[in-house]
């Protein structure tokens, strides 16, 4: 691979002191709109990302809040069916192609992605703030539809239902068709950047571990997400022009749509959760003060999650028909991925083993992610389990599962991610005490919402009906009222940071005295990120204490 | 796609312009290279979507798809190979002559290529206006009384998706070498150290001939 810079001196060390009053932050460099709009910096960029996501996100979780408020009680309660089966599959499809799929890639990524490999941007600057608006084109057009109707399939958009359904199919689809040029377009970049951008001394195995979890990510969005744009294609013409080919009427077989659906959506779901344990590996060093436990193991092991997520998508269809012996295959290949996993979380809970660990906000997150991910793949282990999952299939159990998992984990990562980098972006500070009230209430909140669900499913509730039987109420009501604890924990956490945007006090260069590389420019950034020569980095990501030192007791 | 036009970010220069955040000008080249593999990788798995339909269809339905494939016109197919496959050579050969500087030979053959790519478009056209006229159409369309076996329609399904997608995709890579074919001609300064736009460019139409030499035995040399 070649190396970012051949043309600085070995040895060159930037000299930053000298420049402080001539680079101005990428902040302020440029004011007007046009400059923002039309911007190619990656951190504006990310910025940028950061306030649709956070839009939509919005938007997910007010969907969200009227589903809950629905199953209040057992008949209707505040909408038809029809508006019920609207607004779950609009949950469902903001969460996922609008917030999940770009939340920390294009925002953390971006932002973060050149400066940890010492890079001046991304390796294509302009397809970068191209699919920014590529997302946008495709929101616009998804939610035009939504508006209009909306789609009453569920976010799985199976056929043949969603070939025959009356409402807006096709333009939703299409909508999300063209949200998965944004993502490949973002992944091919990342991993050009990895390539070709490291600074000097950067070798694979001293990047940071936030880059290889999104090198990891970028693959698997530039490998699967093309498959299901042609499904998104298909099945829009399916619903336009009836062409059959999902069609049993016609010869067509729905099951195969399933397979193409799954072989993206399943990876997709590592797409939304590998970047989170990026975020997490780095946060967890930071704030044990502790180099990162294993380090070659957590790299290769988000390798390792990115290539079996590729064939585990069968254990979405084990009621689909499929063949007995594959559903086991699928299966074992599914508990691969959670080998994977415990390798991640023994190598977390190793780091965090004698580290000096300072209690702040984002370390808040982590805990709660430990435990997400911990229980949520343990009900991912029972849910791949053929036998288990057919009495499972389709129940609240699978709702709590993968909102635990996925959601539980993404939405930790990004809140982590939000705080931890807070200064960085902004160069500002928020209130700590906040910051761990509100993060106490998201994690209790949140597993007041799910925990309800699994017990739910467990009963026999299954997932999407309207109406339930008197008995399941109780258990609804305690998920409803842990949905307002959650959305509470929001409200506090959009104060607060809105508050340190403006008022917030200067943080300095590095507050938590981290050692990530992302921390050795300005905070915030100039706009080409160093100032002075192509800098150096001698010394290894994560590195707190020296192995040698730590031989002698009392060295830190 | 647009990593091609990267290198062409600069104005009028002997040398391609170096855009800042590139440490040197072959890391910026391996860059854009790198990418448009990437790029061609996800359209190989775009494919690979329609291939794995075709290959469930084919043998849930091995008479219908022998059937319905002898029903093709074996003759403009055959031609329609033979035309893309030379377009690929002249789009070769015009990488070839832009390392040498040499640009007026590239607009020639980058026009040769267009013109093979329009030639391949038309024969194309024809062979949709028969099946629009007998009737051989996707799904409920089909209106051919001459095959009658179960899961003919979903072979023209699958044919035409398949089949539309690679024109698009014709049509596409057309675009891409005709911004080519314009700058050899305007500003001509493709030389040894300026040819990536011209070799992207035309990665792509290998990519658009590549899928075609799959498409045609599997269309219609069943």
């Amino acid at each position: 691979m070649t190396p970012s810079s051949s043309i600085a001196a070995p040895g060159a060390t930037p000299a930053p002191e000298e420049h402080h009053d001539h680079h101005p932050s990428y902040l302020v460099d440029g004011t007007t709109i046009k400059s923002w709009l039309l911007t190619v910096d990656h951190k504006r960029i990310g910025l940028m990302f950061l306030f649709w996501v956070l839009l939509f996100f919005l938007v997910g979780g007010i969907f969200a809040l009227l589903i809950r408020v629905e199953l209040l009680t057992p008949g209707p309660t505040i909408m038809d069916a029809m508006t019920y089966n609207r607004t779950f599959t609009l949950h469902g499809l903001v969460m996922i192609f609008l917030f999940m799929i770009p939340a920390i890639p294009a925002v953390f990524g971006n932002f973060m992605l050149p400066l940890m490999l010492g890079a001046k941007d991304v390796a294509f600057p302009r397809l970068n703030l191209l699919s920014l608006y590529i997302y946008l084109a495709g929101a616009v057009l998804a939610l035009w539809g939504m508006l209009n109707g909306g789609l009453d399939t569920g976010w799985t958009f199976y056929t043949p239902y969603s070939a025959h359904t009356t409402t807006t199919v096709a333009p939703v689809l299409f909508g999300a068709f063209i949200i998965g040029f944004s993502s490949i377009v973002t992944g091919i970049n990342f991993i050009v950047t990895v390539h070709t951008m490291r600074a000097p001394g950067i070798t694979w195995f001293k990047m940071p571990l936030f880059v290889w979890a999104i090198y990891a990510t970028s693959c698997i969005q530039v490998l699967a997400t093309p498959v299901i744009g042609l499904l998104l294609v298909l099945v829009t013409v399916e619903n336009l022009f009836g062409f059959g080919m999902f069609d049993p009427a016609r010869g067509g077989d729905p099951v195969l749509f399933q397979h193409l659906f799954w072989f993206y959506s399943h990876p997709a779901v590592y797409i939304m959760v590998l970047p989170s344990f990026g975020v997490m590996s780095e946060v967890v060093a930071t704030y044990s003060r502790k180099n990162i436990f294993g380090y070659r193991a957590v790299a290769y092991s988000s390798l390792g999650i990115a290539f079996v997520g590729f064939f585990a998508w069968g254990h979405h269809m084990f009621v689909s028909g499929q063949s007995t012996f594959a559903g086991g295959l699928f299966g074992v290949l599914t508990m691969i991925v959670g080998v994977f996993t415990a390798i991640k979380v023994f190598n977390w809970v190793g780091t965090v083993y004698k580290g000096a660990v300072e209690f702040k906000t984002p370390f808040a997150y982590f805990c709660g992610f430990l435990f997400f991910t911990v229980f949520g793949g343990m009900t991912g282990i029972a849910l791949g389990t053929v036998s288990l999952d057919v009495a499972w299939h389709d129940t609240y159990f699978v709702v709590a599962h993968f909102h635990f998992i996925m959601v539980g984990a993404t939405i930790m990562a990004f809140l982590a991610a939000l705080h931890y980098w807070f200064p960085k972006m902004f160069g500002r500070t928020y209130h700590e005490g906040w910051g761990l009230v509100a993060a106490a209430l998201i994690i209790l909140g949140f597993n007041a919402t799910f925990i309800p669900q699994f017990l739910l499913g467990n009963n026999g509730m299954p997932r999407r009906y309207y109406e339930y039987p008197e008995r399941f109420q109780e258990l609804n009501v305690a998920s409803t009222a842990g949905a307002s604890l959650l959305a509470f924990g929001f409200i506090i956490i959009a104060m607060y940071l809105t508050y340190a945007l403006i008022y917030g006090k200067a943080s300095g260069k590095n507050p938590w005295r981290s050692k990530g590389y992302e921390w050795l420019s300005e905070s915030p950034p100039p706009t080409h990120n160093f100032v002075g020569p192509q800098p150096e980095f001698p010394e290894e990501p994560h590195f707190y204490v020296d192995p040698k030192k730590a031989e002698v007791p009392d060295a830190v | 796609m647009q990593s091609s036009s990267h290198a062409a970010g600069g104005t009028a220069q002997p040398v391609p312009h170096l855009a800042g955040h590139f440490a040197s000008l072959e890391v910026q080249n391996h860059a854009a290279r790198l990418g448009m593999w990437l790029f061609l990788a996800t359209e190989i798995l775009l494919f690979a979507g329609l291939f794995i339909c075709y290959g469930v269809y084919r043998f849930l339905f091995p008479e219908a798809w022998a059937a319905a494939s002898r029903s093709l016109d074996l003759q403009l197919g055959t031609i329609n190979t033979v035309v893309l496959i030379t377009s690929s050579l002249t789009a070769a050969l015009a990488v070839h002559y832009a390392k040498e500087g040499k640009n007026k030979m590239v607009a020639v053959q980058i026009a040769l290529t267009l013109v093979m790519a329009v030639g391949f478009l038309v024969i194309k056209y024809f062979e949709y206006h028969h099946k629009f006229e007998i009737g051989t159409l996707p799904g409920r369309f089909y209106s051919y009384e001459g095959i009658q076996l179960p899961g003919v329609p979903l072979y023209f399904t699958v044919y035409f998706c398949a089949t539309a997608l690679h024109g698009i995709h014709v049509v596409i890579g057309m675009i891409v070498l005709a911004f080519s074919m314009v700058r050899a001609l305007k500003k001509a300064d493709f030389g040894p150290n300026n040819y990536t736009m011209v070799e992207l460019g035309s990665m792509y139409w290998h990519l658009v001939d590549l899928v075609w030499i799959f498409l045609f035995p599997m269309l219609y040399l069943v």
